[in-house]
């Protein structure tokens, strides 16, 4: 194997290696994907939704051929109290239009089929093996080392995700920090079709998302998900690392604990869990990007850092394809010149700025000042739910005056002042 | 439905452990003197237990999510993926 030199070596058989794989090797490039996992997938989760827009864009309708769950249609985000949940609620079958719509998916599927689109587009895929170290010559990455064996390349991707080791081993990121991560822990819980389509008010192949805020992470910054797939449901927890490492909360034991709050517990009654799994979400952003490229190396996808975590929305995926997509192409320039250093591989960073990879990024880039306010996930669902429950209550007493009652909410849970800091945080950061 | 404990939330998973060559190495001497050990309730495996003496730990069943990696800022653990086909096999994800 030492004998081959390839155009390029990917790391990594996600969303954001695959991609780069299938683009290069559209082009006729001799292209390496590197996967640890058993098959491309196996070692790959998340919450579970994919906004298509992006992959579209590389393979049109690809939603037609790729194993998806189902497109949402329905948007759901809850505030969650101790007893209580109050619930916006969007149904629109214009979120279902193609290609601004979104699917859920499972990633062993799904990730195995788009690596297989590259391995059909020429890409060489080698599997089972673990990436060690790069190997470097005259100051450039020039391959991997993988166990006894050398390859060589001209350019390394490293797509090799959250906690891209290679990317610090070329000395582009130092060591992650707790605050600017997320860890999600999943269970994934069967459930028959028909019930699903029953418990969530769904159709044929229309799919729930639902975010809860609040009680779930036991008033930690954070959030719950529950994403429904055909036959079974996608639930879970994510907690900011930083954050959590403050509030002492069992992650293990609240993601269990989250399937009996009173608003979940008949929506999973009876299913069967099938799997556990977990991950980190890098969500700060710009805030946390690495440096994207040095000679002969670019990162890509979750290495780089690109998820935007909204409170209401989280995309990661769409956000690897684009940005593999990118990747690929600054290695074609790079080729065209015959020059893989850090000068002209800089040009993927600067197609990553005229993307909406960048832009989205830069819209985004004051949330998680929002995301860390502690009031978000205690006093804010406490009022809501509050509120609301005095509004629909009938206690037999002569009834206080709206306007009067919430006054008394928000002067016992909190203040004016604390309220409209959130307010301007909230209006600035989306 | 039933509360599961974490160790049959593992149980559902499928593993190949690595006998030979644990992936995450922790110093203990470090985590005696920690005070926090974040480890032991962000791990989303449960993996990590102190019994007032001593972290214990055991690699089979790592998520291999990084959440201690990244947690343990006195730098007590070395963590790497477990070699190529070993580890956690997911077959939802």
């Amino acid at each position: 194997m030492s004998e081959e030199k390839f155009d390029c070596i990917i790391v990594g058989a996600g969303p954001a290696g695959s991609t780069a794989a299938y683009e290069l090797a559209r082009q006729g490039l001799e292209v390496l994907l590197v996967e640890k996992g058993d098959k491309p997938g196996s070692k790959n989760m998340m919450g579970g939704r994919l906004y298509c827009y992006s992959l579209h864009r590389i393979i049109p309708n690809f939603w037609e051929e790729a194993p998806v769950e189902r497109r949402v249609e329905k948007e759901e985000l809850s505030f969650l109290t101790e007893h209580g949940a109050m619930t916006i609620s969007l149904d629109n079958e214009v979120l279902g239009e193609a290609p601004s719509h979104s699917y859920v998916v499972l990633r062993a599927d799904f990730d195995a089929w788009l690596a297989g689109k590259a391995e059909e587009a020429g890409a060489m895929i080698a599997t089972g093996i673990r990436v060690d170290d790069l190997l470097w010559a005259g100051g450039k990455v020039c391959g991997i080392k993988a166990g006894e064996d050398e390859i060589l390349s001209d350019v390394v991707i490293a797509a090799d995700g959250v906690n891209s080791l290679l990317a610090q081993r070329a000395g582009l990121r130092g060591e992650l920090r707790p605050e600017h991560v997320s860890v999600g822990a999943k269970s994934v819980i069967a459930l028959p079709e028909k019930t699903i389509e029953d418990r969530f008010c769904l159709r044929g192949n229309e799919g729930a998302a639902r975010l809860f805020v609040g009680a779930g992470t036991k008033g930690a910054p954070g959030g719950g998900f529950l994403y429904t797939n055909k036959e079974s449901v996608s639930f879970g927890l994510v907690f900011n690392l930083g954050a959590l490492i403050k509030a002492g909360v069992s992650v293990a034991e609240a993601v269990e604990d989250f399937k009996f709050h009173p608003a979940i517990r008949p929506l999973l009654e009876g299913g069967e869990v099938v799997e556990y799994s977990a991950h980190l979400v890098p969500e700060a952003g710009l805030a946390m990007k690495p440096r994207l490229f040095t000679g002969g190396m670019l990162v890509a996808g979750d290495a780089a850092g690109f998820v935007i975590n909204t409170g209401f929305m989280v995309r990661g995926m769409d956000l690897a394809v684009t940005s593999g997509a990118l990747a690929a192409k600054a290695v074609i320039a790079a080729k065209e010149k015959g020059d893989f250093s850090a000068d002209t591989l800089k040009i993927y960073e600067d197609f990553l700025r005229q993307s909406h990879v960048y832009s989205d990024l830069e819209a985004y880039k004051n949330v998680p000042e929002l995301l860390e306010e502690p009031d978000m996930y205690t006093t804010l669902p406490a009022l809501v739910v509050d509120i609301l429950t005095d509004l629909f209550k009938v206690k037999g007493n002569p009834p206080e005056r709206v306007q009067k009652m919430v006054m008394r909410h928000i002067r016992q849970k909190t203040s004016f002042w604390k309220l409209a800091k959130i307010g301007w945080k909230g209006a600035r950061s989306i | 439905m039933k509360r599961l404990s974490i160790q049959e939330r593992l149980a559902l998973d499928k593993f190949q452990v690595d006998h030979e060559e644990p992936h995450i190495t922790i110093n203990k001497d470090i985590c005696r003197r920690c005070v926090l050990k974040p480890c032991t309730f962000v791990c989303p495996a449960a993996l990590y237990t102190w019994n007032g003496e001593d972290i214990s730990f055991d690699h089979a069943g790592c998520l291999e999510c990084g959440a201690c990696r990244v947690a343990c800022t006195g730098k007590a653990i070395t963590w790497n993926y477990p070699r190529g086909t070993f580890g956690v096999n997911y077959r939802y994800g």
